[in-house]
């Protein structure tokens, strides 16, 4: 099933922010919630979803599937987020091209994959099931990264085309994770984009990151910064319609500061538009 | 190298550090892979900051760390919820502090507690609907949040004084048992210590019991008035509570 195209802008559902999305009238088009974090039978969790669902529109974005795990995807976490997109029936469903569990162990962090033909095969047979469970259409999200190995085949934008050529998924597009990565693995970002079929882009994620001792690290806790803007602007010369947000994880700032980031990309899109 | 070896590698990358693994998948792989464990520990220790917050305090900061990196490396988490992961603390901390019985206590009354926030939803009955029941069929069923155990130290007076923005003393630990009844009343988890015969029923009330069956084991404990007063009392708070789950047969 094709996933239908969204034009807008959004915002992450965070705990500071709850208040304000259930009192005021946030002037968002979409919210974006973590999957994981409403996958609980009932309780405040649900409520606040539900009652958020009955003003915007929700993407549901997940941590967990693990979809380039070679031992498969959980059949009890398929179930919850089944029952999930269900209840919220979600514009969009997205989880990473990256891996967490083996038998008997989940890192809760999203681990980087060996682009292989081998890996290739495990991802759209993951994927494909998801899909088959969930009776629609995924977004698959490109990961930041910390090291390229040396078993890769391919790059990670031919890896992701090829997923998206075989399984039919769409792509949520994380500019700062494309820039992360060129930096760390020294990368042309604008290769990566012309590598991409960017007609299946139905989702931008924007954020900050930090700098490590030797590498940049993807931590959400600082405002986009002008390298990943100047990229977004690159992107949105290329993409049809598509939900753009903020996406902020760590020190969260009042809700307004994220709003006025928003604005920026309102402004960079209407420029390119009008260009 | 094979996908299934190469991610199990990584695994042992994460809880063990092992450089034999790292050479396998990249000459400079080790700036990287630091990250990757530091990020692995990081989100751990995150969960069972948040999850534990008054057992953190009751500890202090130092020996909580402490003691949750000695839980992180011996219980690595298997489930994809973090919430799975947090239910295996409790235990881990009874077991390194034998002599602090307070510390696994408070954990195991924080993850109650937190397990029954987002336990499942359930219409609780209301002081109306006591009037159309039948009373010699009427089975009570509690809201499927209830949870019933023991503690054997002070902890429900330890965590109110832990709990509080004054600067309350908190109370010595002593050793003494205690019933914990653990429920959600609408969004708010809320728990308070029951005497050992309302234990008894309302262990009962978690599978369903009939108010008769509730009226004749008291009354056989306490005589015909007092039995029966004392069951309308019982009844009376537990609806208040909103501990009853409305739409049982009756």
């Amino acid at each position: 099933m094709p996933i239908p195209t969204f034009s807008g802008f959004g915002l992450g559902l965070r705990k500071p922010h709850y208040a304000d999305f259930l009192e005021t009238d946030v002037p968002v088009d979409f919210v974006e919630v973590i999957s994981e974090n409403f996958m609980v039978a009932g309780g405040r969790p649900r409520h606040i979803l539900r009652k958020v669902r009955e003003r915007h529109p929700v993407a549901l974005h997940g941590v967990s599937l693990s979809v380039g795990s070679a031992h498969g995807i959980d059949a009890d976490y398929l179930v919850r987020l089944h029952a999930l997109v269900d209840e919220v029936e979600p514009l969009f469903v997205s989880d990473h091209l990256s891996w967490s569990r083996v038998p008997g162990f989940n890192s809760h962090d999203l681990l980087p994959l060996p682009y292989t033909a081998e890996a290739l095969e495990v991802v759209c047979a993951n994927l494909g099931r998801a899909q088959d469970v969930l009776g629609r259409t995924m977004l698959i999200e490109n990961p930041s990264s910390y090291l390229a190995f040396a078993q890769s085949e391919m790059t990670e934008w031919e890896f992701l085309k090829a997923v998206s050529d075989r399984t039919g998924c769409g792509l949520l597009l994380d500019v700062n994770n494309i820039h992360v990565s060129a930096v760390n693995h020294g990368f042309d970002p604008v290769a990566y984009v012309a590598g991409l079929p960017l007609d299946r882009v139905r989702q931008i994620h924007l954020a900050g990151h930090s700098r490590g001792e030797t590498l940049l690290i993807d931590t959400h806790d600082k405002p986009v910064p002008p390298p990943v803007w100047a990229l977004f602007a690159h992107v949105m010369d290329r993409v049809g319609p598509v939900a753009v947000m903020i996406e902020r994880d760590d020190d969260i700032p009042p809700l307004g500061d994220l709003l006025e980031e928003l604005d920026v990309a309102r402004t960079v899109t209407s420029r390119r538009l009008a260009a | 190298m094979i996908l299934g070896a190469l991610q199990t590698d990584f695994r042992d990358w994460l809880t063990c550090g092992s450089n034999d693994a790292a050479a396998r998948f990249a000459p400079d792989a080790q700036a990287g892979l630091v990250v990757y464990q530091s990020n692995y520990r990081a989100a751990l220790m995150a969960c069972l900051e948040e999850s534990f917050p008054r057992t953190a305090k009751w500890l202090g900061a130092a020996d909580f760390h402490a003691s949750a990196a000695r839980a992180i490396d011996a219980a690595p988490p298997d489930s994809w919820s973090l919430d799975h992961y947090a239910a295996t603390f409790p235990q881990s901390l009874a077991g390194q502090w034998p002599d602090d019985a307070v510390a696994g206590d408070l954990a195991t009354l924080e993850l109650a507690l937190s397990e029954a926030f987002v336990g499942p939803d359930a219409v609780p009955m209301d002081a109306n609907a006591l009037r159309q029941i039948d009373w010699d069929r009427a089975v009570l069923t509690a809201v499927p949040t209830t949870r019933l155990f023991t503690l054997q130290t002070n902890v429900p007076a330890i965590w109110s004084a832990l709990a509080s923005d004054a600067d309350d003393p908190t109370p010595e630990p002593t050793a003494q048992s205690a019933n914990i009844l653990i429920w959600r009343q609408e969004h708010v988890a809320c728990f308070r210590s029951l005497a050992p015969e309302e234990a008894e029923i309302v262990a009962l009330l978690i599978d369903g019991i009939t108010f008769a069956e509730i009226c004749g084991r008291l009354v056989l404990a306490r005589g015909e008035g007092a039995g029966v007063q004392t069951a309308g009392q019982w009844l009376g708070g537990w609806v208040a509570d909103g501990l009853l789950h409305h739409g049982a047969p009756g």
